[in-house]
């Protein structure tokens, strides 16, 4: 069996006298899609941030690449080259695409002044790439619709080679097009190899899309299967009962 | 990602030049407040004596605003900074009158003298800045809190460093960087001038280059013409108004006199440009290109957009806070400079009341109190706008009661003018 990318092992962390992870392991190989569902407030984002180094896990152990990996911040992630699109898509809104785009990593003249014409250019040519109506590039993020928001924070993931992915329901604050576009622009990253962890409310979605499929609810994993291994019925009654009815019969 | 496809709309004049408007109304006003003060006196507020007046009092309070932006746009807020001035002053005094020649041995007038004082007033002030820094970013107490407790503390370690004295008269070259006794002079302030046109033209013309080499819209040729003219204009036009007005013959001839000459018979000099505003000039270059072009600035403006946000991209956002209040510090001891030079001795109530003046010269400039939003240009002609209407009113002989009653309500009500025009302009 190939080493996984990600190896989450007996994740969990608690908030007060909430227990938001409890003891959760998880697993995911390059050109893998992974799902997380669950109720809201199950821990699915809490887990997530873990990984991306927004949370400092209680306890637990992350191995990237075969490897014990530290990861206590943001920056930490990004040079394992994990990329996370954030449920709250973390975009400062006084800002235009490109400093959005850039942020934390900006393109510098030789001088060390950020180069605010080459980041707007490379901008402009991944935005062709993912959203070919993206035409406000010079101004404040507040000013865009929902989806356009989104497609920002998408960009930026994808824009600085990822090797693990990270869509924190990607897709919540768009129409029935652009959803389309983020499910061809998984299927296209897991093609190049990336490992993504997807989460979403949509089982439909989530079983066309992914390979395998874990479900939390209140903090602990209930299982991961595969998803030629579930019906949408199984997986829903996994979300609601936190059991799955095949698995007791047998 | 389903937004249709708009045909470019059609941009009128104002539009066309790419002048931030709120920005033309800042101007509109500063503009009107001079002119009725203008008529009140009877033109004795737009003399090139007054004018001059009014930019070496605005350097202290002007300097210290821009720091404030920075401030106020990660969301905090600094209460301290009249208070630290104080102190810097103090201590910068003491340097120079009581330290370096009593107890190193630097007899008085020693030509180290003003250089070592003003190093030891910016070290100290970047110290207790980053530590006010500290206390808000790591330790998480509101800056709020720690800047209202730096007001009571700072003012107070002033005090006993002077015993409560007041200090002076400062050393020579140091007091030249408080406004009249330290000018450029005809010359060099028309020699400064052109330099200045020639960088701005020069910023301007690499910017629209920048912008057509990545394949970006320019302004029109015609409107970038005119931009350049009233940039131009304007600093010439500065420096016009300073160089006439005229050293008086009484001073020239104790100028002469000093230097062991007499005066010859119809001549004249004029001031220029003072140093301290020249201070002021580089110090509001440097920091629109912290905001503009570094890292820093780009944080800065992140992490009050969006706290959370700024995190989750990797900036450390409390080492960011520490560095803004550092920053602040290292302004206050500059300004500490300029006050304490203007006055030619160091006073125990140097700097009161600064904290509001340069908080509000922030907000009238436009800088919002929810964060992520202010200029440094902004909050330099707030306060230019302040004093004026302070000089103003005391010009016309307003009652000093009444006097911080009108500037108390016009900074309320340039909060609520800029509510309004956020909502119509859908600006944020
Ligand atoms: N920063 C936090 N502080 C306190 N509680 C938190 C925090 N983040 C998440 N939680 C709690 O952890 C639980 C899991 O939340 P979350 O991971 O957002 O769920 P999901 O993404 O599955 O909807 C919830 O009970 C939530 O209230
Ligand atoms: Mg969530």
């Amino acid at each position: 069996m190939s080493t996984p990318l990600v190896d989450l092992r007996n994740i969990s962390i608690s908030f007060g006298g909430v227990r938001a992870v409890d003891n959760v392991s998880l697993d995911l190989k390059p050109g893998e899609v992974v799902g997380l569902l669950g109720h809201n407030g199950a821990g699915k984002s809490t887990l997530i941030k873990i990984l991306s180094g927004a949370y400092a896990k209680d306890s637990g152990e992350i191995w990237i690449d075969g490897e014990k990996a530290e990861i206590n911040s943001p920056r930490d992630a990004r040079r394992y080259n994990i990329e996370t699109i954030y449920q709250t898509l973390a975009l400062a809104d006084n800002l235009d695409a490109s400093s959005n785009l850039f942020l934390g990593r900006e393109l510098t003249t030789p001088l060390g002044f950020v180069d605010d014409a080459r980041m707007e250019a490379e901008t402009k040519k991944i935005m062709a790439r993912l959203n070919p109506n993206f035409k406000k590039l010079s101004e404040p993020v507040s000013a865009l619709s929902g989806g356009q928001r989104q497609s920002v924070a998408i960009a930026r993931a994808v824009y600085f080679n990822a090797k693990i992915l990270i869509m924190d329901e990607p897709t919540a604050a768009l129409g029935v097009h652009e959803t389309k576009m983020v499910a061809d622009l998984i299927k296209e990253l897991k093609a190049q190899g990336l490992g993504i962890f997807l989460i979403s409310h949509d089982t439909r979605e989530m079983l066309e899309l992914c390979d395998r499929v874990s479900v939390m609810k209140n903090g602990a994993l209930v299982g991961t299967e595969r998803v030629e291994d579930v019906t949408e019925d199984d997986i829903l009654s996994m979300i609601i009962l936190g059991k799955n009815p095949k698995r007791d019969a047998a | 990602m389903s937004d249709t496809t708009h045909a470019p709309p059609k941009r009128n004049f104002v539009q066309s030049l790419e002048i931030d408007t709120r920005l033309l109304g800042m101007i509109g006003a500063f503009i009107l407040v001079c002119l009725v003060f203008n008529v009140l006196t009877d033109g004795r507020f737009l003399t090139p004596r007054n004018i001059f007046n009014l930019t070496i009092q605005t350097v202290s309070v002007a300097i210290m605003a821009t720091g404030m932006v920075f401030i106020i746009v990660t969301r905090h807020i600094d209460l301290a900074c009249g208070a630290l001035l104080a102190t810097c002053s103090a201590l910068m005094a003491m340097t120079q009158t009581v330290y370096l020649p009593d107890w190193v041995g630097l007899p008085l007038g020693h030509p180290a003298i003003p250089y070592i004082a003003i190093a030891v007033g910016l070290i100290a002030g970047t110290a207790i800045g980053a530590f006010q820094g500290y206390l808000v970013g790591y330790l998480t107490i509101p800056a709020f809190i720690v800047t209202l407790g730096g007001l009571l503390v700072w003012r107070n370690v002033g005090w006993y460093l002077t015993s409560g004295a007041t200090i002076g008269p400062l050393d020579g070259t140091f007091m030249k960087l408080g406004g009249i006794n330290g000018t450029l002079g005809a010359t060099w302030s028309w020699i400064l001038g052109l330099i200045a046109v020639a960088a701005a033209l020069w910023g301007l013309y690499a910017s629209r280059r920048n912008k057509i080499a990545h394949d970006f819209p320019v302004k029109p040729a015609w409107a970038e013409a005119i931009n350049a003219a009233i940039i131009a204009g304007g600093i010439l036009g500065f420096i016009a108004i300073l160089n006439s007005y005229q050293i008086p013959q009484g001073r020239l001839k104790r100028i002469f006199e000093a230097a062991g000459q007499e005066l010859p018979e119809g001549y004249t000099a004029s001031y220029g440009l003072p140093f301290s505003v020249l201070l002021l000039i580089a110090v509001a270059v440097t920091m629109t290109v912290i905001a503009k072009k570094t890292r820093l600035g780009r944080y800065i403006f992140a992490t009050g957009g969006n706290p959370d946000a700024a995190e989750l991209s990797g900036i450390n956002t409390r080492m960011l806070t520490v560095k803004v209040f550092a920053l602040m510090g290292a302004l206050c001891a500059l300004s500490a400079v300029v006050a304490s030079a203007r006055l030619t001795n160091h006073s125990n109530d140097i700097g009161t009341l600064d904290e509001l003046r340069v908080i509000a010269a922030a907000v009238i400039g436009g800088t919002a109190l929810s964060g992520g939003i202010g200029t440094i240009h902004g909050a330099i002609l707030g306060a230019l706008i302040m004093q004026s209407l302070q000089s103003g009113m005391a010009m016309v002989g307003v009652d000093a009661p009444l006097q911080n009653m009108v500037v108390g309500t016009v900074l309320v009500l340039a909060v609520l003018i800029d509510i309004i025009y956020r909502k119509r302009t859908g600006a944020k």
